[in-house]
Order: C-alpha cells, then structure tokens, then sequence
C-alpha cells in the first residue's frame, strides 16, 4: 500500500499540473484568438473569487451566503484609495484585501459557531447588512457607484491604463492567489480542515481547536475575495452596489456548483461559463436569470459534480 | 402630552401597532419556513417567490375570473399549496439523502426562474388590487388612524399562527409530524406514511406564504419582485428564533416588527439593518437562537 | 470562410458606399440599446426602448436614403461591469456606432466614460442622474429626456406656484434619494416654501406606514417622495391607505413615470402630481405615435424614456445625414450645433454640456370618473418652458461650458 501511495499521489499532482499549464497557455494566448481582453479580465478576477470561495465550500464544508460583501466591500475600499487618496495600484489592492480580510474576522467570529444552513443564513444577513451600509454610506457615491478611477502606475513605473499591462497584471495577481489556494489545500493546515469537513468531533477530539482553523480558512477566504474584487474594480475603474447585493453571493455559488465543489479547476471553468452565459444571453433579454436558474436546478439534480469533477470522475483522478 | 424621548407617547403607540402588523408577515412567513425546516430540513429560498405568487393569484382570481379577496384567501393557498407539492415530489424528494445545501440551492434556482418568469409575463412596475370593499376605511383610535384592513391583518395571522402552533404541539397529529422529524424510521414502523406527511408539510409551509401574499396583495405593491429582498429578512428572523421552533418564530415575527417600527421612529436610518443588528447580537449571545437548541 | 465572409463584407461595403456615404464605419450605422430588460426598470423601456428605436429608424427612411442602420440590443442586468464591457465590445468588435438609452446612473456614468475614451457617442434616456451633464459631462454624452434637477425643480416650483408652501419629504436613504431631497428644497424655499421635515426610508422598504404617520403628523401641505420604482409605488398604494390624500395632503413624486401610474391604477394614484416630459394623450403627433408603438409592445403605450428614445434616434440620423460621417465626435458636434425638432418633443436643442432641453409638464393624475379608458391618466396643469425647465449651463460644473 505504502509503496502505490506515492505513484497515485504523483499520477495526481500530474494531471494538476497538465491542467494547470493549459490553464495558463489559455489565459496567455486567449487575446490573440479573438477572445476580448477585458472579458478575460473579469473572468480571472471572478476565477479567484470562486476558488476563494471554494477554498471555504469544498475543503471546509461551509457554504457562504453573503460572499459578496468580500468583493465589494474590497472593490469599494480600493476604488476610494485610488482615486481620492491616491494610492499606488498595488497599494490600493492591499488597502482593498486589508479591509475585506478585517470583515471577514468579524463576520466569521460570529457565523463561525454555526454550520450548514444556518452557517449560510448568517452570512447571507450580514451581507445584507454590509449592503445597506454600502447603499447609504457617503463614501461609496450610492446607487452611483464610484466612477472613473484611475489605474495609476503599478510600483510607480507600469502605466496600467495600457490594456496590456493590466492584463498582464491581472493574470499574476490571478496565478499568485490561485496557487496560494493550491499550496493551502495541499498543506498540513489544508489537511487539517479536510479532517474538520469530514468529521468534526474527531478532528476536536485529536485536539485541534477546530474553530480557530475554520476561523483561519474564512478570513483568508475573505482576503483573497477582497483581492478578487479589488483587482476588478481596477480592471473596471469602477465600484458599485451590485458586487455588494446578494444575487453576486448567489453568483458565486453557482460558479462553483458549474465547474465543480471542491474540485481545484471547477471554480475557475465555472467563472468562465457562467460569465461567458452573462455576456452572451445579455442580448436575450429577459432569459438571463431564468437561464441562471434553470442551470441552478439542473446541477442540483443531474450534475452535481459540475463540469470539472465529471470530467475528473471520467479520468479517475482529482483535479 | 407625555413624551418619550422627545416622541410623544400618542404618536408611540402608533408605531407600535404598525410595528405589530408588519410583525404579522413576517411571523406568517417565518412561521412556514419553520414548519418546513423543522420537518424537511430544507430551507426554502422559494418561500419569497411563492409569497408573490400568492399576491398574483389573488391578482389573477379577481381580473381573470372576478373572484374577490375572500375566495382568494382560501384558493391561492391550496393552488400555490398544490405547485409547492408537485416541486416537493418531483425535485425536493430526491435530495433527502444529501446535503441541506443542496436544498437551499435548489429552491435558490427555483426562486430565480419563478422570479424571472414572472417578470417576463407581467413586467416589474406590478399590477394593482385594491381592499376588499368590507374592509376599507378606518378607525380614528385618538391616537392613529388605522385603517380597518391593518386591523384585519393583525387578527387574521394572529388566528392562523396560534392554529398552526396549536395544530403541531398540542394535536396527535402534530405529534406524528414532531416524531417523524426526530426519528422517520420509527414512526414509519408505526404504520404512518411519512413521505406523505412531509409532502404535505411542505405544501402547508407554501400555503401559509401564498397567504401571506393574498394579505399583501391590497397594500404592498403586487410585482414580481415583492419577495426577493424580504425573504432575507425572513430568513434573519428564523436564525434569531431558533430555527425549527413553531413559538420563535411566531414570537420572533412580531417582537422584530415592533421592533423595526421603533426603529422607523428613532432612527429611521437603520431601519433596514435593525434586524440584521438584533441577529448579530443574538448570535454573539446564543448560537442556536432564542428559542432554538443547540444540536 | 471567414476570410471569404469578410472578403464578401468588404465588397458589399465598397459597392454601397457611395460618394454620399464615404464615411460610414463598414458601411452601416449600428446602433446599440443597452438597458434593463429583466429587472427593475424593465418597464420604463427595456425591450420597448428597442421598439422605439426601430420606429425611429423607420419614420426617417432611411433605407429610401440608402442609409444601411442596423439596431442591436443587450441586457445589462443592472450591473456596471456588464454595461462597461458591453460598451467596450460592441465598440471594439460589433463596430457599434451609438449606444442608446442605458437606464441606472452607475451603468450611465460607466457607459459615459468608455463612450469617452473611444470617441463614439451615447445618447441617454433611461437614467435620471444630472451629472451625466454636470461634473461627469462628456463631448460625446447628450442627455436626452429628463433628469433629476428637472423632476425636482419641475415639480417643486410649480407646486409651490399653486399656493402649497409645506412639505414634508419621504426620502429613499442614500445618494439618488439625497440628491432629489436637496434640489427640491432648494427650489421650494427659493419660492418661498418652508420645509417642514424629512424622514429616511432603507431603499426597498417594504412598509411605509410608519413613515406616513410620520408625514401626517407633520400637517405639511405636500408631502414629497423623494424614491423612485417600487419604493414609489408603496407609499403611494399605503397613502392613499391610510387616508393621507383625502385628509387634505397633497403627494408629489419626484422621479414616477406611466408605467408605474398603470401598476398603482387611478382609484391609488389619483391627485399624484409629478412632472414628465412626454404624455402620449398630448396632441395629435403624440397620440399617432402611442397608437403604432402600443400593438408593438403587448398594447402599453410609451413612456417618456421610450419617446426619448424615438425622438434621439431621429435627431442623430439627421447629423449623420448632414456629416456623411459616422465619427461620434464630428456628429456629437452636429447634433449641439442643428436645433431639434421632432413629433414628439417639438422644437429644442442640444446645449454645450450635452443636456437636450424640451418643454415639461407638471400632470396631475386623473381621478377614475375623469378618465375615459385605458391610459388616459394625466391632466396637464402647466407647461414649463424649455429653457427654464432644465438646470442652467452655468451651474452644473461641466467643464466644456467653463470653456467657453
């Protein structure tokens, strides 16, 4: 047993690593097959939102209502920096994440305690708290939005208005959180949380404090979704009411339902699809939420592995 | 004249009785999805569509067939009853064995197509209906004016909610849909057809917001859009009760609309949030709730 | 194939550009409607918005002029993002030319800046915000129909010239809802008017009895509401409830259009004042118009922002006729430069800062006896003259009038 253990686990990581580059070459070379470049943009800004979100879904079991109010919350914080404080992108980004991972602490010292559905109603309250607060808060410019911010210089020299240079940004920003969800997953503390999504008396019982390890995964969730939506509302120049409404909280899960819960890809594949659905249906009119729904319903029922884990079910290993 | 802070005490018991009869909602509200959390374990995120659907029934009845408000207190119910049965045995049935989630994402999915479908038909400004002729005007009471069809509001839910919570504490049958909840495959070796009992349940707790939709109907708008954002608040309600407990959420409902018209008079400002505040605090305070258990 | 599709465009474009057309981008004049289909304000144009930009389209002739125009629509669902990248690519890829319409300030001021940066033109006549015209004004932005200095000075003068000098508002809490609050009471204490109070609402509220009460105790004259959509049609449907209409207040909205006095029916809504600048009941222009758009669009007849949309429409093809362009600069240019004058706004023009000025009408809405069918709703008790009807130039902080 011993001695097979280490193949699969390479046979495995090999795979991952297939998919990883193809994933890369896709976002390196989708420009120049007539894919638009501020539409891959969005979609790796809200790849990481839903890997982040994943991170809490997949490996520790909790489902978030109310992750929105990690993205727009960092999306309003940067949007503010950049434009009335001045900031440098990069710092606008980390004031940003800053503020979305403060959030998370605070919301996660409350709904922590909880879990399942009542974990998801918690956190879908607060969301809606938070949006109220973002609606009548001076600061965020109302059902305005703040508008026009500049993308500035990143470290003072990269001129980011270039849409090149944004992409290239976007993209690192994109594969540094991605891998670093990766790492996490893969890490004792990763192994950890999976004890806990399994079963959580017996990871208390071995002695680890279990709600101190959600605690962590939760408010790096939050960070990195506040990473996500900083970084979009640079790409946009923009920060507004919607990324704070609950409909974005519900977006993110069906994201995640599309590509695969828990799977490492499924986030991103399901960011792409159902975005690329938003953008294409939006010519249809009234069907986009009807389609978003029905898409709901069939993957609770018919296909609840998403595309990414069928796909890995079909090839027998983990992706 | 006494004041209150600065309020006059006359202008405070308005408020109050307005406060009560917006806790008449939210408690029907959050009284079946109580009943069908309790024993589904399923939360229903479909509760606000089918509230709405109940205020377009109504709608329906009266422009299409020239029934009144009565009838439609009576049919909107058991017609919306009847759709939430057919989701139940159709969809809800196969996801027993999962994951709650995956409920709540179900009826999530459901709740956009209704929405959407809804909207497509009758647009997003809504329709009018107006008060039954029987009920409108109103009584001076010195103090407000209140309009008779609040007055009825009020008496009316209190009625349907202390029936329910009679129905499931305090009857055999209650007992069996409590036992069923607590332990199916015993109460089942007892000769009860439990999947039967949980379809009606289901159909009960769907009922109760379609009725709810049909009190709405003549004094909120009647739009497509009427349940999406209240059944957030619905929800907080339920997590402050104690999920599952028939009493909370009754007691709940209306202890939050008083509380919420307080607010509308102190502090207007937070009156969207109160509720999310009071939920926050709870939680900090009792994990599982007023009235709820810890499992 | 696609080389040969492409091939065969250019060959299609090149026998039709005539010397008259030298100009037109590949051939055809594209226009987008970008609004809300599916949503909130799905029923102030959305899909009707489409239907008014075709008939536009239609009524000009252009396929008798050998203009080729192609009209396509999109959904922006609300969202900023969505409308942003729209915008991007149908400028970009579709080779859109205009975008039209695009209710909800936050997706207008995005749509604003990108219509900016890529020199192409948008005519709005869904959103209501006045610094599309004001701080956000662009050379390439004209602001159709209406705005939110209009509605509210508008409405507040003219009520205040009618001897009603109390008000008391019913205002949505956050930016719109302030806004409206501030620039009404500004023109009701200018006439003389006092302000008794004001009470914030949570947007979306669902009750508003409590506000109301709040607002009777007041005993102001009038009481404003200062929302917009649903959180209008609430306080209306519970005013008229608790008996606030027939106790001797009058309500006056801020930002209601048909469509929403449709949703409420007159025996709720009647005795609302509020200011619109289109009635399809008006003269006989505007009623010919209603009676082709209605079996078009399941028999509603058109709201201000759908005739905005008409009457746009109309006034950029004559530019584009008189250019021989389809640049947005140099037709943005030409639309300032010819006055306008259509069926159904009458004779106007187009300021510097992009803001289009039109009579309005300060309506009272019928009672049910006064009204002979379906969608006769308004009485028009006062037409306010284009140039006083819509913020002076020199006061909206634009900064291609502080130029000049």
């Amino acid at each position: 047993m011993s001695a097979v253990l280490p193949t699969v686990k390479s046979a495995e990581v090999g795979a991952q690593r297939i998919v990883f580059g193809v994933m890369v070459a896709f976002f390196l070379i989708g420009p120049a097959l007539g894919m638009y470049p501020v539409f891959l943009m969005k979609v790796m800004c809200f790849a990481l939102f839903a890997a982040a979100f994943n991170l809490l879904i997949g490996f520790v079991g909790l489902l978030s209502f109310g992750h929105a109010m990690f993205l727009g919350t960092a999306g309003y914080v940067c949007a503010h920096a950049a434009k009335v404080w001045g900031f440098t992108p990069e710092l606008a980004i980390v004031a940003g994440a800053a503020a979305a991972g403060l959030l998370g602490l605070i919301a996660g010292l409350l709904a922590i305690r909880r879990q399942g559905i009542y974990f998801a109603m918690i956190t879908l309250a607060l969301a809606q708290m938070i949006f109220f607060f973002c609606l009548q808060a001076p600061f965020t410019g109302g059902e305005d939005g703040i508008q026009a911010v500049p993308r500035g210089k990143l470290l003072g020299v990269l001129d980011l208005s270039d849409v090149w240079n944004m992409y290239g940004t976007v993209l690192i920003i994109f594969l540094a959180g991605f891998l670093l969800i990766y790492r996490t997953v893969h890490s004792p503390f990763g192994q950890v949380l999976k004890a806990i999504r399994e079963n959580e008396p017996r990871a208390t019982s071995l002695g680890y404090n279990t709600n101190r390890y959600k605690l962590m995964a939760f408010v790096l969730s939050a960070t990195l979704s506040g990473v996500a939506g900083a970084t979009n509302a640079l790409v946009f120049q923009l920060a507004a009411l919607n990324s704070v409404h609950w409909s974005m909280s519900g977006e993110v899960v069906l994201m995640n339902l599309v590509g695969g819960l828990g799977t490492i890809f499924g986030p991103v594949v399901g960011a792409f699809v159902v975005l690329a659905m938003e953008n294409y249906l939006a010519t249809l009119g009234f069907w986009v939420t009807i389609v978003q729904g029905a898409i709901f319903v069939l993957c609770v029922l018919a296909f609840r592995r998403g595309i990414i884990g069928e796909l890995g079910r079909l090839i027998r290993k983990p992706l | 004249m006494t004041e209150i802070f600065g309020i006059p005490t006359q202008a405070l018991f308005g408020q109050l009785l307005i406060g009560l009869i917006n806790g008449s909602f939210y408690a029907l509200l959050s009284l079946g999805l109580a009943v069908i959390f309790g024993l589904l374990n399923i939360i229903n995120f479909t509760h606000g569509a089918q509230y709405m659907m109940g205020a377009f029934v109504a709608w329906f009845l009266l422009n299409k067939t020239g029934i009144g408000y009565w009838w439609a207190l009576v049919i909107a119910p058991i017609a919306v009853g009847i759709f939430g049965v057919i989701i139940e045995r159709t969809m809800l049935k196969q996801l027993y064995k999962l994951d709650h989630l995956y409920g709540l994402l179900l009826t999530f999915g459901l709740a956009l197509i209704i929405q959407g479908l809804f909207r497509n038909e009758y647009g997003s400004s809504g329709l009018p209906y107006s008060i039954p002729s029987q009920l409108t005007g109103g009584q001076n009471l010195g103090f407000m004016f209140l309009p008779n069809y609040r007055a009825w509001v009020i008496v009316f839910s209190l009625a349907v909610c202390l029936s329910t919570w009679f129905v499931i504490e305090k009857t055999k049958l209650g007992s069996y849909l409590r036992a069923a909840t607590e332990n199916p495959e015993l109460v089942r070796a007892f000769g009860i057809n439990v999947p039967r009992m949980i379809t009606l349940t289901y159909g009960f707790g769907v009922g109760l917001a379609a009725l709810a939709g049909v009190m709405a109907a003549p004094i909120y708008s009647v739009n497509p859009l009427m349940g999406e954002n209240l059944i957030i608040v619905v929800f907080a309600v339920v997590v402050i009760g104690g999920m599952g407990s028939i009493m909370g959420s009754i007691v709940t409902g209306f202890g939050l609309g008083i509380i919420e018209g307080l607010t509308k008079v102190f502090y207007p400002e937070a009156s969207a949030t109160v509720i999310f505040i009071v939920m926050a605090i709870v939680l900090a305070i009792r994990p599982a709730g007023l009235f709820g258990t810890q499992k | 194939m696609v080389f040969r599709k492409l091939a065969l465009a250019a060959s299609v474009a090149m026998a039709m550009a005539t010397a008259a057309h030298a100009q037109i981008s590949d051939g055809v004049i594209k226009i987008g409607v970008m609004n809300d289909q599916s949503s909130l304000y799905a029923d102030i144009s959305g899909p009707g918005g489409v239907v008014a930009a075709k008939m536009a389209v239609e009524d000009f002739g252009a396929a008798k002029k050998g203009m080729k125009v192609e009209i396509i629509s999109a959904d922006h669902q609300n969202k900023p993002e969505v409308g942003s990248s729209i915008a991007r690519q149908w400028y970009d890829v579709d080779k859109v030319d205009v975008i039209l319409d695009v209710p909800t300030s936050s997706v207008a001021l995005a749509v604003n800046q990108v219509t900016r940066e890529k020199h192409k033109l948008f005519l709005v006549s869904g959103a209501a915000t006045s610094d599309l015209t004001g701080k956000a004004c662009s050379p390439n932005t004209i602001h159709w129909t209406y705005d939110t200095w209009m509605l509210a000075h508008g409405t507040g003068s003219a009520i205040v010239g009618t001897g009603k000098k109390t008000w008391f508002f019913l205002t949505a809490d956050y930016a719109f809802g302030h806004a409206l609050e501030r620039d009404t009471s500004e023109v009701v204490k200018a006439a003389g008017g006092t302000v008794l109070g004001a009470v914030r609402h949570p947007l979306n509220a669902q009750d508003f009895s409590s506000f109301l009460l709040q607002a009777q105790t007041s005993k102001a004259q009038v009481i404003g509401l200062a929302n917009a959509g649903g959180d209008t049609i609430n306080s209306i449907k519970q005013a008229s409830e608790f008996g606030i209409v027939k106790g001797g207040q009058s309500l006056a909205g801020m930002l209601v259009f048909i469509s929403d006095i449709h949703a409420l029916g007159l025996p709720t809504a009647q005795g609302l004042i509020f200011t619109e600048t289109f009635y399809w009941d008006r003269n006989d222009a505007s009623r010919a118009f209603a009676k082709r758009f209605a079996p078009q669009y399941k028999g509603n007849m058109p709201t201000m922002v759908q005739a905005g949309i008409y009457s746009s429409v109309l006034h950029y093809l004559k530019a584009v006729e008189a250019t021989k362009t389809d640049d947005g600069d140099k037709v943005a240019a030409k639309m300032k430069e010819m006055p306008t004058d259509d069926p159904l706004f009458g004779k106007g023009r187009v300021r510097a800062d992009g803001r289009k000025i039109h009579d309005a009408y300060l309506v009272e809405v019928k009672k049910p006896s006064e009204s002979k069918g379906p969608w006769d709703y308004y009485k028009v008790l006062a037409t306010i003259p284009a140039e006083k009807a819509f913020r002076p130039e020199s006061e909206g902080g634009c900064e291609l009038v502080a130029k000049k």
